[in-house]
């Protein structure tokens, strides 16, 4: 299991995850290459059904990251985004999903490190837990 | 009126200058902006943190620094000095130099391999010599333009004749050793100075040790150190064995209030920026035991109060009235600091780390380059401006702004830069500008089968170093809907941008994905290329294979092959998915309201209607002035109530400006260039109603109303609003006049009112200056808890000091008593004790007269203002402005702005440079016919949509309404920022978000085959 890699599909907010990204990338830091990433305006914009979608359509493990609390530049974004995320942690526990195929983070556009230690950090959580089979389409 | 010009000059392009041009080039000018290193962006991208919010100062800067750079009406002249200005205001002739960069920025790529192949190793000066730079560098990692610069007087090559490494590495050809410097002449009608401050150099300063002792370092050492992006990569270690620090002491005011250097001003920022960086350090080393040594802790700005409170209270930071006298190294590298307390006691203690606060003094070369310009610096070589005109320079046609006129923080060189603007806008033509009309010849690809062409760039070796780009490139060919593939050297090259419009219109592509760098940067760029051959702009998306895969990913090429592939695959999923958008025109109405007659509402109006402008002022008072009435001296001998006799007087003869007194606003509604106000006369009950396109709030604030230390008891205690009346009528108590005791801070920095008033130490002082003219004899006692004279104000502070009086610091605890000798008797004289510090006991004064230095307070009608205007307060009920640093006189509100006392308590002079300000950036509004709303916005489908109003609720810029008729949601596209969060709160599907829409997200989601 140990050479499994997973994929990942990590959800930027425009304006600090996804410049934080860049930031690492500048930095020359890396991180393990199995995230797959889309860049979104806010993390306010991410649906509960974009996580389930991704899980259906066979990623691993999803990353949400947005402005740190306070720092959003739709002023209050990430807020209601922290309130949805409040509640999907749960739904995943009662469908019979692993919580922490599902990952959060606040990272700015000045913390290239720390996005590419959570990076890190959630590659290895997911490789853990193994491969996703419920929900997936076709399996 | 002589002379006007379409052309500006600004020099420097820190914060000041980057605002200035940025407010200027909106109004329609044409600027020049001149900046010496090689970058623009100045000492902010140098810190890492801002108080009082700690928001990334790099993060926050940016998007205004690209914004700079890419403005059609902005040209950015690096590396380049002004050498000369002749001629008059409004025919102003420049001569600018700008020197040899021997790289051509036109074929740079900021690889960066030409400097990790340079042997010459330099100081890095951005990171205050912390580590080492190459002689082909560019100046920071987020630098505009991002190009590369040859030093010369390292490079090799230039001083010696040997190596051309660079040129030999370098792919795009860029390197070109025989460039010279440039002369430029321009002809502008104004210059704005920005030239900015220098920091304080502390070696053989006091008995510090720096640079002697390894773990002394300046504040701005320390703030490279705490950077993520810096030396230590944020981890905090001490030079001399590279541990964490567990203790850390800041030593303020180095370079700062001290005659002895001539210096006797406070450089303003040091207080605020230690409780910063000790608020951060803890964040960092949480056991960290952290002590700022300190004369007087002087957080005098808005919230500025709060943060040191919650510095103490959360973060544990011990503050220590005392200046240190010594410091000596110990073995261990650990330090002793040497230092006195208020009352005479010698201590001595011990820390591993020692931060010397360095004070902000004037450029080096302020007084060459003054004569140059033939403008008048003062006794500190700061650029000499005057207290009622603290923009303008000594001479006609030249403004100065940021901390070249005395030190200033973030957002005070923000507010000081569009005032300038404002200023100049006289000798400027400033015209109501056309809008350029978008997708006239634009071709119609709905309901077209999606073409969609796919070019993969290999940047140089930086993507194709790693990532098998061919490979990438061709496996994109066979996606479907993919008609053209291809890959590129540089994608961002002239070459290549031609060549995408030709594959555009060779295979009739309607969809276009580039595989490169970040959109963050580049999607503008590639954006306007594909519009220039007809495509909408939004019918473009990029994969980030550089930024986000090859660089992060290097020692893994096939793993960064194969998600560059994914990410190709992804973007062509989405780009499938496109639609063309539109943005839509706002049309934008002339005129502003102005609330509130006082200074600063009648100094916004009479800016605005400089420039061409109807404005119409409202006011509750039956006279027009506010509290400047009620002012009647100022410490550098300037007649305030001249300043209020010549304002009014400007008002009453201006044609353009419409002053309504007595009279209320009764109903604001629009938004940004279509507002319409209706205003009733309280007299007459008469309404009036206005349409104007933009609304700046005036409405000032009120002395506090204390019941503290018998005011209103005694007839001998009175407020200092009350005490200047007193000066003005040389009306003092009858009898025996001796003892003046006068308390600061009544009502402010405690609980209900956390913040410092800010004007109340200087306004105390000059009283007591003014008292010292008319009656020598008297004895001036003032209890305080810190004096606050920032800035050049420091000096009046001396100067009543030097007069005899005396300052006694008192603690919230301990507050000084006041009781009449004769309780029955209103008339009687006055006893006041207090702890004495110094002294170490406590005294007893006995007083004729005690003046209170009472708090500013919010307005209460600020409530009913704000919800009309749909704008925040603060928790103390000031207007609260859209970023504390960036946007100090904007609301999130477009198209609404706030000035004076109704942001904050402020000076005189600060008021006049923050009323100029929200003129400025009205006018950026005002100077347009219309302006395009934002293409991602949300849109409707009111046949889901079943009126809940959840996403009224989420949305932060009121974009969103219930239709009363209809029952269903509207979007006002004028308002949508096109966050999203409604669109994800929305339990219908009624609501979708353009550009980033359900479909479009789902099908980037679902396009790769992961079982």
């Amino acid at each position: 299991m140990s050479d499994w890699q997973p994929k990942i599909l990590a959800i930027l907010c425009n304006w600090c995850s996804y410049a934080g990204a860049d930031l690492a990338g500048v930095s020359r830091l890396q991180y393990p290459p199995n995230i797959r990433v889309v860049r979104i305006p806010c993390s306010g914009r991410v649906d509960p059904l974009f996580i389930m979608k991704a899980f259906q359509t066979g990623y691993d493990g999803v990353l949400v990251s947005g402005c740190h609390p306070g720092d959003c530049h739709y002023l209050s974004g990430n807020y209601f985004a922290r309130r949805k995320f409040a509640v999907i942690k749960p739904l995943m526990e009662f469908i019979g999903l692993e919580p922490d195929r599902l990952q959060f983070s606040w990272v700015s556009a000045g913390e290239g490190e720390r996005f590419s230690e959570v990076v890190t950090k959630v590659t290895k959580d997911i490789q853990k837990i193994g491969p996703i089979t419920k929900m997936v389409k076709g399996v | 009126m002589g002379k006007k010009n379409k052309s500006v000059l600004v020099v420097g392009a820190g914060i000041a200058g980057i605002q200035a041009s940025l407010d200027l080039a909106e109004m329609g000018l044409n600027v020049h902006l001149v900046e010496e290193s090689p970058t623009i962006g100045g000492r902010m991208p140098q810190l890492d943190k801002t108080f009082p919010t700690n928001d990334c100062s790099m993060c926050i800067l940016s998007p205004k620094m690209s914004e700079c750079a890419r403005h059609p009406n902005i040209t950015v002249h690096t590396m380049a000095n002004i050498d000369s200005i002749e001629g008059d205001p409004g025919n102003f002739n420049c001569k600018i130099i700008e020197k040899a960069k021997f790289v051509d920025p036109d074929k740079c790529v900021a690889c960066g391999l030409c400097e990790e192949k340079c042997p010459v190793k330099i100081d890095d000066e951005f990171d205050m010599k912390l580590r080492k730079r190459k002689a082909i560098s560019r100046y920071f990692l987020q630098s505009i333009p991002s190009e590369y610069t040859i030093d010369q007087e390292h490079c090799l090559y230039l001083t010696k004749g040997v190596c051309k490494i660079c040129e030999k590495v370098c792919e795009a050809n860029a390197i070109k050793y025989d460039d010279v410097d440039k002369e430029i002449e321009l002809n502008v009608g104004a210059v704005i100075m920005a030239t900015g401050i220098d920091a304080f150099n502390p070696i053989g300063f006091g008995h510090f040790g720096y640079k002697r002792f390894k773990n002394v370092v300046t504040s701005l050492e320390y703030e490279r150190m705490l950077s993520a992006s810096g030396p230590l990569g944020g981890h905090v270690v001490r030079a001399s064995d590279k541990k964490e620090p567990k203790s850390l002491a800041f030593i303020q005011c180095v370079g700062s209030r001290d005659d002895s250097i001539d210096k006797n001003y406070c450089s303003s920022a040091c207080c605020m920026f230690a409780i910063k960086q000790s608020i951060i350090s803890k964040e960092h080393i949480k056991d960290m035991d952290i002590s700022i040594f300190n004369m007087d802790i002087r957080a005098f700005g808005k919230d500025f109060d709060k943060y040191y409170e919650k510095s103490k209270s959360t973060y544990d930071v011990q503050y220590i009235r005392s200046k240190v006298s010594d410091i000596s190294e110990l073995s261990n590298g650990n330090l002793r600091l040497k230092y006195v307390l208020e009352n005479g006691e010698i201590r001595f203690k011990e820390f591993e780390m020692v931060v010397l606060s360095i004070g902000l003094e004037a450029r080096k070369n302020m007084q060459d380059f003054a004569a140059k310009m033939d403008i008048k610096l003062n006794k500190y070589n700061f650029c000499r401006s005057d207290g009622f005109a603290p923009l303008q320079t000594s001479r006609e046609g030249i403004y100065v702004c940021g901390g070249m006129n005395g030190p200033k923080d973030i957002p005070e060189s923000v507010v000081a830069a569009s005032g300038a603007v404002a200023n100049s806008v006289k000798f400027l033509e400033v015209e109501r500008q056309d809008i350029k009309e978008e997708g006239t010849n634009e071709k119609n690809v709905i309901g077209d089968r999606p073409r969609i062409g796919t070019f993969v760039c290999h940047c140089g070796i930086n993507i194709a170093g790693v990532v098998d780009v061919k490979n990438v490139a061709e496996y994109a060919a066979n996606l479907p809907n993919v008609e053209h593939s291809e890959d590129v050297m540089y994608a961002c090259s002239q070459d290549f941008l031609d060549l995408i419009k030709d594959r555009i219109k060779e295979h009739d592509l309607n969809r276009v994905v580039v595989a490169a760098c970040t959109p963050r940067t580049h999607e503008p760029l590639f954006r306007e290329t594909i519009a220039e051959v007809g495509l909408n702009p939004y019918l473009f998306e990029m994969a980030n294979i550089r930024d986000q895969c090859s660089w992060a990913h290097m020692n893994e090429p096939e793993k960064a092959t194969e998600k560059s592939k994914d990410l190709v695959e992804m973007g062509v999923a989405k780009a499938r998915d496109l639609s063309p958008l539109k943005r839509l025109p706002i049309d934008i109405g002339p005129g502003a309201l102005v609330i509130g007659a006082g200074l600063s509402g009648m100094t916004a109006a009479l800016a605005v209607a400089a420039a061409g402008q109807k404005v119409y002022i409202v006011e509750q008072e039956k006279k027009s002035g506010g509290n400047l009435r009620k002012i009647f001296f100022q410490p550098d001998g300037k007649d305030p109530q001249k300043l209020l006799q010549d304002t009014i007087k400007k008002i009453e003869e201006h044609e353009n400006i419409h002053l309504f007194t007595n009279t209320v606003i009764d109903k604001i509604i629009g938004y940004v260039g279509n507002f319409n106000t209706s205003i009733q006369n309280l007299e007459t009950k008469e309404c009036t109603n206005i349409s104007h396109g933009a609304v700046i709030v005036a409405t000032g604030a009120n002395e506090h109303k204390t019941k503290e230390y018998q005011y209103g008891k005694s007839t001998r205690v009175v407020t200092q609003v009350e005490f200047e009346q007193m000066l003005l009528n040389k009306d003092f108590p009858h009898g025996k006049f001796k003892n003046v005791v006068m308390i600061q801070c009544v009502g402010s920095r405690e609980e209900g009112r956390m913040y410092c008033s800010r004007v109340c130490c200087t306004k105390a002082i000059k009283n007591g200056l003014e008292l010292k003219k008319i009656r020598q004899n008297v004895n001036i006692f003032i209890c305080h808890r810190d004096i606050r004279t920032y800035g050049f104000r420091e000096q009046y502070y001396t100067d009543l000091r030097d007069k005899g009086s005396v300052f006694i610091r008192y603690s919230p605890e301990n507050k000084p008593k006041v009781e009449l000798l004769d309780s029955t008797d209103p008339d009687s004289k006055l006893n006041v004790s207090a702890f004495d510090p110094i002294l170490d006991r406590e005294i007893i004064i006995d007083a004729d007269l005690v003046v209170l230095s009472t708090a500013i307070d919010a307005l209460e009608e600020n409530d009913i203002l704000a919800k009309m205007l749909k704008v925040p307060l603060n928790a103390d009920g000031m207007f609260l402005e859209a970023h504390v640093k960036l946007r100090p006189v904007d609301f999130a509100t477009e198209g609404v702005f706030v000035c004076g006392l109704a942001h904050g308590p402020k000076d005189i002079d600060e008021s006049i440079a923050q009323s100029k300000a929200a003129a400025s950036r009205a006018l950026t509004f005002l100077s347009k016919k219309a302006i395009l709303a934002e293409g991602t916005i949300t849109e409707v489908d009111i046949s889901k949509c079943s009126g809940c109003a959840y996403c009224v609720d989420v949305c932060a810029y009121s974009a969103l309404e219930i239709d009363p008729e209809k029952e269903v949601v509207v979007v006002n596209d004028a308002l949508c920022k096109g966050c999203g969060a409604c669109v994800a709160s929305c339990r219908c599907g009624a609501l979708d978000l353009r550009g980033f829409s359900n479909r479009q997200l789902h099908s980037v989601f679902d396009a790769l085959e992961l079982t």
